[in-house]
């Protein structure tokens, strides 16, 4: 992307810089908070779930951190063109980061009731998910913070991988209860970690969308969808 | 870069300019410039200072006229006419195509002669009753009816600032012009007659064809639907306010209205 030259005013620049590092920081804690809950999940391990679950309070300050730099930006600067989107994208991004971290928190919080009951043997997809929703995390920070619209428009492909994961776990889970209805407990409850990993991904993509437009002023075409769950009656 | 930013209107404009050159003595202000301003909207020119905005704003009315050494090439229409064709009636032309100025010039006169002068000397006014209505709706288009109503005798000087900017107004409005353009009608105003005058050029969109040139970038795009973007002399881009203000297309635009310029 074409490289920009500085505001004259030279605090209006370091403002936006101050915005892009706390939105950087919340990108980091939600991909350390996934991947920790998760982590928490598979080792049965109630204490780090606590302070995941504690954690997600910093995602919270940092929220609250982004709207006023925001807020504030808009108020002195009265910022126009991409400064504007950027500025506007940056208020929403911080809100949907936020959302993720509660997505986070919740997996951490389902972990706890999953470590009193034997293992479930179609868990073991739920890592793999998990790594590929922190890439594309990651991956959409990285674009956010280079100002790269290549990047983020190629990110919105990345999330059908992960709708794939969760229609095979999801007809997994389902088949498993049938089979074994005393594991209906722990398996509802890795249904709603499958389910909301991949809300995390839908989010993720949703900012990838923001970077996109903050970047160019256009707004990317329409994304696949791959997650068909929805209508599905019973696993074939 | 598109050839030609400026033409494109969907609505038949009010007024046309076609490769307008402007020199002043040898130094060359505006280069090539090509717009349609339209009845419709309201039209912001803005640029950095000395971008030639001002300096094409006075083409339009040949105020350049009077200024020494400056010479205007090029053709430029009000309804298809050529305003610099020699049987143009000048003044005429001006009440037509009136002007409201950075800083309120009010004449040395009552606040109703300071209106009343226009319609008088183009014999708009049959009669003393005449004339009265004349001011009166002038002065109330103008929104300085209720302060000035009890005050007419007064001198217009006499007034705050805003309120002889409103009265400018109303005096170019008396004439009932087609066009006003307006040079940073609001620079000498502070932010509470500043807003009355954003307020009353919305009233005015529509019944006049309006062309302000102004420095504040967030009041074009408060007040304008289009937006003309003047950089060394040249029209760099002429788009719809909202994608200039969201979505500027040339990098200099951009770096103008982000405050990257210089």
């Amino acid at each position: 992307m074409a490289e920009f030259a500085a505001h004259t005013v030279k605090s209006f620049d370091e403002d936006i810089a101050q915005l892009r590092a706390v939105i950087t920081r919340m990108g980091g804690l939600c991909e350390s908070q996934i991947a920790e809950s998760v982590d928490a999940l598979m080792s049965r391990n109630a204490e780090a779930a606590q302070t995941i679950i504690e954690n997600d309070k910093r995602l919270d300050a940092l929220e609250a951190e982004a709207e006023a730099l925001a807020v504030r930006i808009i108020a002195l600067r009265a910022p126009l063109a991409d400064d504007l989107r950027e500025i506007v994208a940056a208020l929403k991004i911080a809100g949907v980061l936020e959302r993720i971290g509660d997505y986070a928190k919740n997996i951490a919080k389902r972990s706890a009731v999953v470590a009193q009951s034997q293992p479930v043997a179609p868990a073991v997809i739920i890592p793999e998910m998990a790594r590929v929703v922190v890439e594309i995390i990651r991956d959409t920070l990285d674009a956010f913070v280079d100002r790269d619209p290549v990047k983020a428009v190629a990110l919105l492909q990345r999330d059908q991988q992960v709708d794939e994961y969760y229609n095979s776990l999801f007809r997994a889970l389902l088949t498993f209860m049938m089979e074994n209805p005393h594991y209906i407990t722990p398996s509802t409850h890795l249904l709603f970690v499958a389910k909301n990993l991949e809300r995390i991904g839908d989010h993720a993509t949703s900012v990838a969308e923001m970077v996109y437009y903050s970047v160019t002023g256009q707004r990317p075409a329409e994304r696949p969808k791959n997650d068909f769950t929805s209508t599905v009656y019973s696993p074939e | 870069m598109n050839q030609n930013p400026a033409i494109g209107h969907n609505t038949v404009p009010k007024m046309t300019a076609r490769d307008v050159n402007v020199f002043y003595g040898q130094k060359q202000a505006i280069k090539n410039v090509s717009i349609d301003v339209s009845a419709e909207h309201v039209t912001a020119f803005i640029g950095p200072s000395g971008c030639g905005k001002s300096t094409f704003l006075r083409c339009l009315n040949r105020m350049n006229d009077t200024v020494d050494g400056a010479r205007v090439e090029g053709r430029i229409e009000l309804d298809g006419q050529d305003v610099y064709a020699s049987g143009m009636d000048v003044v005429q032309l001006r009440a037509r195509v009136g002007m409201v100025f950075q800083k309120p010039n009010p004449f040395p006169k009552s606040i109703y002669e300071n209106v009343a002068y226009g319609p008088r000397l183009h014999g708009l006014a049959r009669s003393k009753t005449d004339m009265d209505e004349i001011v009166e709706s002038a002065l109330k288009r103008a929104g300085l009816w209720d302060e000035a109503k009890d005050r007419l005798n007064e001198s217009g000087t006499a007034m705050s600032g805003g309120q002889q900017q409103r009265l400018c107004i109303a005096r170019a409005i008396a004439v009932d012009p087609e066009v006003i353009l307006m040079d940073e009608p609001c620079s000498a105003l502070d932010p509470i007659a500043t807003a009355r005058i954003e307020e009353l050029i919305d009233e005015l969109r529509g019944r006049y064809a309006i062309v302000i040139v102004t420095h504040n970038m967030q009041q074009a795009a408060r007040v304008s639907q289009k937006t003309a973007f003047f950089h060394l002399g040249t029209l760099v881009e002429y788009d719809d306010t909202s994608s200039i203000f969201t979505n500027p297309k040339a990098t200099r635009t951009k770096d103008y209205i982000t405050g990257r310029y210089g």
